[in-house]
């Protein structure tokens, strides 16, 4: 007992000293940003900015091939800091992207055409039928997006959808990943409207499905004061989509919308703070006068 | 045994990913491009060489001689773990663009099987120090054989219409087990 106590300890001893020895002698000068760089990252090694590991990040960002956000779980934070030993402002990042859920077909808007009863996964499901909803573009409800979430931002509502929590969202994609149906999608922090349904489907066959669906009537695409949404062709069908990039946030849409298809979220204080910190948002001056928006209602 | 009938069975007959089922996760993880799978398996050929002769050395030296045989596993974690660090450190210092390319499988190695099973069975098959060592770079070599053909073939089928049940990890494992058995028809070789 003794002897092989010894002999182990022993073994450790001296190959410990060697690995000791030879990390002096072999000391290979690593790039100082490098080093200061990999301390701020979170070192969780995620993957979610795409390089393998924080130190894969840490060299691009040095080597000027990554943005100083490119750490997506670390958030404004780390972006600070590493904006820091970049010599750069965190101001000049890009603004974070938060998921959404396009889907607004609760139990009494969209009916279920059969019962699942198997393993709770989305993707199981779909495999039946297209589905258990009779929208097939749906949400089932089983919380699959919930699950994969890294950073448990998602819950399944009491009415079978799933909600993100925004403060807790990266936006990192992992949901829009899972999510069989494609109901999730990434869209700016500051977008405050956006078309919560997935129905690509005629206007009639989606309305017999949900109550609550984009029924392409294009009221929308014909009444927005910035020409920000159209009724635009996907692989399977037509459906209106806002192009955040032209998009005010006036509500125009969303006031109009006949099926209320179109959603508003409500801007939550903290997590605004959070943004308008990282992004300076500028107020939309109206230049030519009203735009019939509606806010001042 | 000669020396050529080991390299043969090593790497055809009783290929340790095919037929012996050790090193299968760097196998399925490390195999989805050629280039990739080339960098890992010269690191294998690397490590495991080294990794038999020096824990022959130590089997024999010390733990033979103090009666401790039984204390082999753990000795040879010790081996193979501080052996990968050492290389790593030498690679990085002597070969930066090896060490590029290396990556992330360097320090995989640390915990694979297949170097640990190598080191195993040399002792239990009573190799001396020659055959030792010979049999460790064809074992490496037969592992890095079954990786780079894996990884072609998945580079292939990643451009093909598989059913949807089956895309990815499925097909991967499915593509594996008839390699297995391909590999099986190499018996009677050697």
């Amino acid at each position: 007992m003794l002897e092989a106590i010894i002999a182990l300890a022993s073994l450790g001893l001296i190959f410990g000293l060697v690995l000791g020895l030879a990390s002096k002698k072999l000391k290979v000068e690593v790039d100082p940003t490098v080093e200061k760089l990999i301390e701020v990252l979170p070192g969780a090694n995620c993957g979610a900015c795409g390089y393998p590991g924080c130190s894969g990040l840490a060299e691009a960002i040095a080597a000027g091939k990554a943005n100083i956000d490119s750490c997506i779980p670390g958030g404004k934070e780390t972006a600070d800091h590493v904006a820091d030993i970049m010599g750069m402002s965190s101001g000049d990042c890009k603004e974070p992207l938060i998921a959404r859920v396009q889907c607004q077909g609760t139990v009494d808007k969209s009916k279920y055409i059969y019962e699942y009863e198997g393993i709770p996964s989305c993707d199981l499901a779909a495999g039946y039928f297209n589905g258990s909803k009779d929208c097939q573009f749906g949400c089932f409800g089983l919380g699959t997006c919930a699950a994969s979430c890294p950073f448990d931002a998602i819950t399944m509502g009491e009415d079978n959808l799933p909600k993100i929590d925004m403060e807790k969202c990266t936006g990192c994609g992992v949901c829009v990943e899972a999510c069989p149906q494609n109901i999730i999608r990434l869209g700016r922090a500051t977008q405050r409207i956006f078309v919560s349904c997935s129905n690509t489907d005629k206007g009639k066959d989606s309305r017999k499905v949900c109550t609550i669906s984009c029924i392409k009537c294009r009221i929308c695409e014909k009444g927005c004061p910035s020409d920000a949404i159209h009724v635009i062709q996907t692989g399977t069908g037509t459906i209106a989509r806002i192009d955040e990039e032209k998009c005010t946030n006036c509500g125009w849409c969303a006031d109009n919308c006949p099926t209320g298809a179109i959603q508003t979220i409500e801007p939550l204080e903290d997590f605004f703070k959070m943004i308008n910190n990282r992004v300076p948002v500028k107020e939309e001056e109206s230049k030519s006068g009203c735009a019939a928006c509606g806010l001042c209602k | 045994m000669s020396y050529f009938a080991m390299i043969i069975s090593a790497m055809l007959v009783s290929n340790i990913v095919l037929s012996q089922f050790l090193g299968v996760c760097p196998f399925l993880g490390v195999s989805k491009k050629v280039e990739s799978a080339v960098g890992m398996g010269m690191a294998v050929v690397f490590v495991m060489t080294i990794a038999s002769a020096i824990s022959w050395l130590v089997y024999h030296f010390i733990l033979v001689h103090y009666g401790l045989e039984y204390l082999k596993t753990i000795a040879f974690i010790l081996v193979i773990a501080s052996l990968v660090q050492f290389v790593e450190m030498v690679i990085r210092k002597f070969s930066p663009g090896l060490y590029k390319s290396l990556g992330v499988y360097l320090p995989l190695i640390t915990t694979n099987c297949a170097v640990l099973g190598i080191a195993l069975l040399n002792i239990q098959n009573g190799f001396n120090f020659l055959e030792t060592v010979v049999n460790g770079a064809a074992n490496a070599l037969g592992f890095t054989l079954a990786l780079v053909l894996f990884a072609g073939l998945r580079e292939r089928v990643d451009e093909m219409d598989v059913p949807a049940a089956l895309a990815g990890t499925p097909i991967s494992l499915i593509i594996a087990s008839i390699m297995s058995i391909a590999f099986l028809g190499f018996t009677g070789l050697v």
